[in-house]
């Protein structure tokens, strides 16, 4: 969460200063892009909850597995749901948990594939003018041994 | 029958079909239509991996990203919650088949662990949001990098993710709706009214979230583009710089 505030502080004082080294000064006006997606979306995700949008419903926001089995019932009054799950979750606590585990293991292998793709952008010595983060390039010194093609 | 305002109104907030849900003969025939692109899927999948290992990583965050975007239960304008489904991201890298058999595996999770969706609905989800979603978004995704392709390379892809993945997130709910529709027709206006109700009801709740998953999968694939510059471009995603599209793009990093 560190570097919205220093794109931030960046626009705010003279764009050289912000930075510090040139590659990511030059790359700011796309990181600033990236920013700006994400806290539209942010947006976009908060503005039902700012504006009140679930006032009118008994219970806002629900997720409504159970309201909805309730209204099938309505619909379709001889209906009945044949199957049960075969393991539901004693709590609305273990639930949101296993919703959690679900969560932190997709971003967690996401979390791990940038990591390795950072690493091996950053390892990998300059190869022609393609990449965006060509400065980063004096960094491949480090280890030209490690490139794999 | 006079309450299908209230069954839609509760369905809206959730994506996929509870267990049990779909009569017997629905369940098994959207299992039988989902099996085989689950099939095909699982052998993309590893057609994918034996013709680029270096893949291996790129396929699995597509899949993770799936993960976690269903497990994000996002408030929507209606007043309810829904969430995401991350299949757009997978369908464009990799190509549709291969989220068949990725968003198979979220689904089995969310049935098997969370009680949210179901193992006799699962042809059904599937179909709706790893058959039908991927290839839909896919389609949007072509079609708008065909449109945009005079446009500097990075927001042409931007817009053609954008695009790609918000149309995979409606898609599968308007084939979530169809599916209800069929099972419970309206009794004054049949298939046709239910469906046309459930699906301007998903409408209103799933615009946003899938305005936020566009959004979301176009920042992936940016940070993607930049650290996975190699992997895009082998992938097609990125253009390469042959054709003087990407030259734009590495003159402003310089």
């Amino acid at each position: 969460m560190a570097s919205p505030e220093r794109d931030t502080a960046g626009h705010g004082g003279t764009p050289a200063d912000g930075g510090g080294p040139g590659p990511r000064t030059s790359g700011r006006p796309r990181a600033a892009t990236t920013w700006l997606l994400v806290l539209v979306a942010a947006l976009i995700a908060v503005l039902p909850l700012l504006i009140g949008a679930g006032r009118h419903l008994a219970e806002p926001f629900a997720g409504a597995d159970g309201q909805a089995e309730e209204a099938v019932g309505e619909l379709a009054p001889d209906y009945r749901p044949w199957f049960a799950p075969l393991y539901e979750a004693p709590s609305g606590e273990i639930e949101s948990g296993l919703f959690a585990l679900q969560a932190a293991i997709g971003a967690g292998v996401i979390g791990y594939y940038f990591g390795a793709a950072r690493t091996r952008h950053r390892l990998r010595p300059a190869a022609g003018g393609v990449r965006p983060g060509g400065g980063a390039s004096p960094g491949a010194e480090a280890g030209p041994g490690t490139d794999r093609r | 029958m006079t309450t299908i305002h209230e069954v839609l109104e509760s369905w809206s907030h959730n994506m996929h079909i509870a267990e049990g849900f779909l009569p017997p003969v629905h369940a098994v025939a959207w299992t039988v239509a989902a099996a085989p692109f689950v099939l095909h899927g699982a052998r993309s999948v590893t057609l994918a991996v034996r013709a680029d290992p270096d893949a291996k990583l790129l396929l699995g965050a597509s899949g993770a990203f799936c993960f976690v975007l269903s497990a994000l239960k996002i408030p929507s304008v209606t007043g309810s919650c829904s969430h995401p489904t991350g299949a757009g991201l997978g369908a464009i890298l990799f190509r549709p088949p291969v989220m068949a058999a990725l968003g198979t595996v979220t689904l089995l999770f969310q049935a098997l662990l969370l009680a949210h969706g179901g193992l006799t609905t699962l042809g059904a989800n599937v179909f709706s949001m790893a058959v039908v979603g991927p290839w839909v978004g896919y389609g949007g995704y072509r079609l708008v990098r065909r449109l945009t392709a005079r446009l500097p390379e990075t927001t042409a892809l931007g817009f053609a993710v954008f695009a790609g993945a918000a149309l995979a997130s409606l898609s599968t709910y308007s084939v979530t709706s169809l599916q209800l529709a069929l099972a419970f027709p309206d009794a004054g206006s049949g298939v046709l009214g239910a469906f046309a109700k459930f699906g301007a009801i998903f409408s209103i709740t799933q615009i946003p979230l899938a305005v936020i998953e566009g959004l979301v999968t176009v920042v992936i694939v940016r940070l993607l583009s930049t650290v996975a510059r190699d992997e895009l471009l082998r992938l097609a995603v990125l253009r390469s710089a042959a054709g003087g599209s990407a030259a734009p793009a590495g003159g402003r990093a310089v």
